[in-house]
C-alpha cells in the first residue's frame, strides 16, 4: 500500500520490445524506462512507433518479443485480477478524449469509481466534481461530450484519467488540435498534477514548445527504436541529424528543391523517392 | 498498519480527531463515519491531519462530507495542521478556500 | 491487365479466411458473454442489471408497436392467400388451422426477427462501431472493463428475454388479423375463431416459434457486435457496418429458420 513513497524503482521498464503489424515491424528492439515522479515526453515522426509504444505499455496488445514492466510487474505475465489492480493505478487520456458519448461528463468521470470501488453515490459525486474542478470544468458535469469544445474534451478526459488517483498518467497528444492558449493550459495542468500528487507522466506529443515546457526528459523515437533519451537542453543541442530534422520540421519548406517542387506540382505520375 | 488510523480527544464543547498514516480507498469510509458520528455529538469537530502521510480523493471527499454535514446542522468543522501531502491535494482542488484551516 | 488464375484463387481464399475469422470472432463473443456472466463477479466484471433492463426496453418493448402492426398485416395477407388457394380444393374451412400453424411456427418469428435485425442489429453495430472509431473501446479496456461484458452481454440477454415476448404478441395479433378476413367466409364470430385457433395449436407449434426467436435474437446481437468491432475507416465505416449488419443478420436468420424448421418439424 505504501509503494507511492518508493521512488527508487522505475515505474515503466520496457526491454527489447518487438511488435509487428501484419508483416511490418513497428517496434524494433525498443528500450524505454521512466522513473517515478518524472514527466517524460515521447516524440518522433509519424510511423516512429510512439503511439504503438503506449498501446503496448497499456497492455492493449501482446508483444511479439521483449518485456514490459509497469510498477514492477510484467504486464504480460500477471493474472487478470493483478492486471486489473495495475490498471487502476494508471490513468489514460486519449488523443480524441475517448469520452463515452452516451454518458454525461460527470458520469464519464465517475465511471471508474462506479465500476471498481464500493464508495457510495454521495462520495462518488464529491470526488467527480472535485476532479472536474481540478481541470477547470467545475459545474460542467451535466453536459454531454458532444456539447464540449476540443479543449474541454481533453480536460474532461484528464479528469477521468485522474479520478482513481493513479500513480502513472499517460497522455496521448494533449495539445493536438488545440489552439496554443488552450494547449498551454493543459501543460500547466500536467505540471501542477505532478507537483501536488507526485504522479509520473508519459506524454506523447509532436508539439516542441509543449515538450520543452513540461518534460524532465525527452525520448526521441525513430523507426521503432529509442534514438535518444535526454534532458531538454541536451535534446536542443543534439547534433544528430534525425533530431535536428525533428526540431526544425517547421522550417522544412524554406529549403525546398525548386525543381523537385515543380515536379511534385506538375507530374502526373510523381511518387516520393 | 498496527497503529490506529484515528485517535480522538473529546470534551463537552469539542472533539478533536487525530488522523495518521495513509488515507485511501481501504479506510476512507472509516474516516467518514468517524467524522459524521463526531459531528452528531459535538458542536465543534477538529480534524488534525499533521501525521497524514498520504490522502487520496476518497479521503478528501470524507472531509468535504464532514463540512457539508456541519454546515447544514449549524456545527463547526475545522481542519488543523495539514501535512504537506494533504495541503497540496487540498490546494489542487482549491478546497483551501472552502475549509476552515487552522495551524 | 491480365489477372491470372492463381491471383483470383488467392483473393478468393483471403475472402474466405476473412469470413471464417469473423465467424470465429462471433462464436468467441457468444462464449465470452456467458463466461463473463458466470465468473464476472470474481473479476469485478459484474453484469449491471439496469443495463439489461434498458436494452429490454429499447430492443424489445419499443419494437412492440411495429412488430404487432406487421403481424396484423401478415395475418390478413395469409388469410387472403390461403382462402384463395384452399378454395380450389373446397377446403377453405381449413384456413383457420393453416393460419394458426404457419403463424406460430414460421411467420411471427421471421417477421419479428427481421424487424429486430433492422432496429437492434443496426443499432448495436452502429454503437460498437462508433465506439471503436472514437477509441471508447480502448478506453474501456484501459479502465479495466471487459468490452464484451459491458457492450455485448446486456443486449444479448435482453434479446434472449424479449424475443419470445414479442413472438407471443405477434402470434396473437397475426391470428387476429387472419380472423378479421376469414370470419366472413367461414361464417363464425371473431371470438370463436380465436378460441378455436388456440385449440388447434399444440405446445410444439408455439415452442418452435419461441426457440427460433431466441436463436434469431442471438444471431442479431452477434452479427451486430461482430460487424461493429470490425469497423475501420471512421464514420463512413460505421455506416457500412450498419448496412452489413442488417443484411448479414437477416440472411443468417432466414438460413437458421430453414434449418430449424427442418429439424423441429420431424
Amino acid at each position: 500500500m505504501n509503494d507511492h513513497k518508493n521512488n527508487k524503482e522505475p515505474i515503466i521498464e520496457v526491454t527489447d520490445l518487438e511488435t509487428y503489424y501484419g508483416q511490418r515491424k513497428i517496434l524494433d528492439g525498443m528500450n524505454f524506462s521512466v522513473n517515478r515522479g518524472e514527466i517524460r515526453v515521447v516524440m518522433g515522426g509519424s510511423g516512429s512507433g510512439k503511439s504503438t509504444l503506449l498501446w503496448y505499455i497499456l497492455g492493449l496488445y501482446e508483444p511479439d518479443g521483449g518485456q514490459i514492466k509497469v510498477l514492477g510487474q510484467d504486464i504480460n505475465k500477471i493474472d487478470f485480477n493483478d492486471h486489473l489492480k495495475l490498471k487502476q493505478n494508471i490513468g489514460v487520456a486519449f488523443q480524441s478524449g475517448a469520452l463515452f458519448s452516451s454518458m454525461t461528463v460527470g458520469d464519464n468521470v465517475a465511471f471508474p469509481l462506479r465500476e471498481f470501488t464500493d464508495l457510495d453515490e454521495n462520495t462518488i459525486r464529491i470526488i467527480t466534481r472535485m476532479k472536474l474542478e481540478v481541470v477547470n470544468l467545475g459545474g460542467f458535469h451535466k453536459l454531454m461530450p458532444s456539447q464540449l469544445s476540443g479543449g474541454m474534451i481533453k480536460r474532461a478526459a484528464l479528469a477521468r484519467a485522474i479520478v482513481m488517483d493513479p500513480k502513472l498518467l499517460i497522455f496521448d497528444e494533449p495539445s493536438a488540435g488545440l489552439d496554443p492558449v488552450v494547449a498551454s493550459e493543459i501543460d500547466d495542468l500536467i505540471l501542477s498534477l505532478r507537483e501536488t500528487t507526485g504522479v509520473s507522466v508519459v506524454v506523447v506529443t509532436h508539439e516542441l514548445e509543449s515538450a520543452f515546457k513540461i518534460a524532465d526528459r525527452i525520448t526521441v523515437l525513430d523507426k521503432g527504436k529509442n534514438l535518444l533519451t535526454a534532458s531538454v537542453e541536451e535534446v536542443k543541442q543534439s547534433k544528430n541529424k534525425r533530431i535536428m530534422d525533428l526540431l526544425q520540421r517547421r522550417s522544412r519548406h524554406d529549403k525546398l528543391d525548386p525543381e523537385d517542387y515543380l515536379r511534385r506540382l506538375t507530374q502526373e505520375n510523381y511518387t516520393l523517392s | 498498519m498496527e497503529s490506529k488510523l484515528i485517535n480522538y480527544e473529546k470534551d463537552d464543547s469539542h472533539c478533536t480527531l487525530f488522523v495518521q498514516g495513509d488515507v485511501d480507498l481501504s479506510n476512507s469510509s472509516q474516516l467518514r463515519k468517524t467524522i459524521l458520528s463526531a459531528l452528531k455529538t459535538s458542536p465543534l469537530v477538529e480534524v488534525d491531519l499533521n501525521n497524514v502521510t498520504y490522502i487520496d480523493s476518497s479521503g478528501i471527499a470524507a472531509l468535504v462530507e464532514g463540512l457539508q454535514y456541519a454546515n447544514s446542522h449549524n456545527k463547526r468543522f475545522v481542519l488543523k495542521q495539514l501535512s504537506n501531502p494533504v495541503k497540496s491535494i487540498i490546494e489542487l482542488a482549491r478546497l483551501d478556500q472552502v475549509f476552515t484551516i487552522e495551524d | 491487365m491480365k489477372i491470372n488464375l492463381t491471383d483470383k484463387i488467392e483473393s478468393l481464399g483471403q475472402t474466405v479466411v476473412q469470413y471464417l475469422e469473423r465467424l470465429g470472432f462471433a462464436m468467441r463473443l457468444f462464449w465470452d458473454s456467458f463466461y463473463w456472466l458466470i465468473v464476472g463477479r470474481k473479476y469485478k466484471q459484474r453484469l449491471r442489471f439496469a443495463q439489461v433492463v434498458k436494452h429490454i426496453k429499447s430492443d424489445g418493448v419499443d419494437a412492440l408497436p411495429i412488430v404487432l402492426a406487421l403481424a396484423l398485416v401478415v395475418g390478413m395477407m395469409l388469410a387472403i392467400q390461403l382462402i384463395y388457394a384452399l378454395q380450389a380444393f373446397g377446403a377453405q374451412s381449413q384456413v383457420l388451422l393453416a393460419i394458426a400453424k404457419s403463424v406460430t411456427r414460421e411467420f411471427s418469428p421471421l417477421i419479428t426477427g427481421i424487424i429486430v435485425a433492422g432496429r437492434s442489429g443496426a443499432a448495436i453495430a452502429a454503437r460498437i462501431g462508433s465506439q471503436v472509431v472514437s477509441q471508447e473501446i480502448d478506453a474501456l479496456k484501459v479502465i479495466g472493463v471487459v468490452p464484451v461484458r459491458y457492450l455485448v452481454l446486456p443486449p444479448l440477454l435482453a434479446l434472449i428475454i424479449s424475443m419470445p415476448m414479442l413472438i407471443i404478441g405477434a402470434d396473437i395479433v397475426a391470428i387476429f388479423g387472419g380472423a378479421l378476413f376469414s370470419v366472413g367466409k367461414l361464417d363464425m364470430s371473431i371470438t370463436a375463431y380465436m378460441v378455436e385457433s388456440f385449440e388447434v395449436l399444440v405446445v410444439g407449434d408455439i415452442l418452435q416459434g419461441l426457440i427460433k426467436s431466441v436463436v434469431f435474437g442471438v444471431i442479431i446481437v452477434l452479427v451486430g457486435a461482430t460487424t461493429g468491432f470490425y469497423v475501420t475507416g471512421g464514420a463512413e465505416g460505421v455506416g457500412k457496418a450498419t448496412t452489413t449488419a442488417v443484411v448479414v443478420s437477416i440472411s443468417f436468420i432466414v438460413l437458421a429458420d430453414m434449418i430449424a424448421s427442418y429439424f423441429l418439424t420431424q
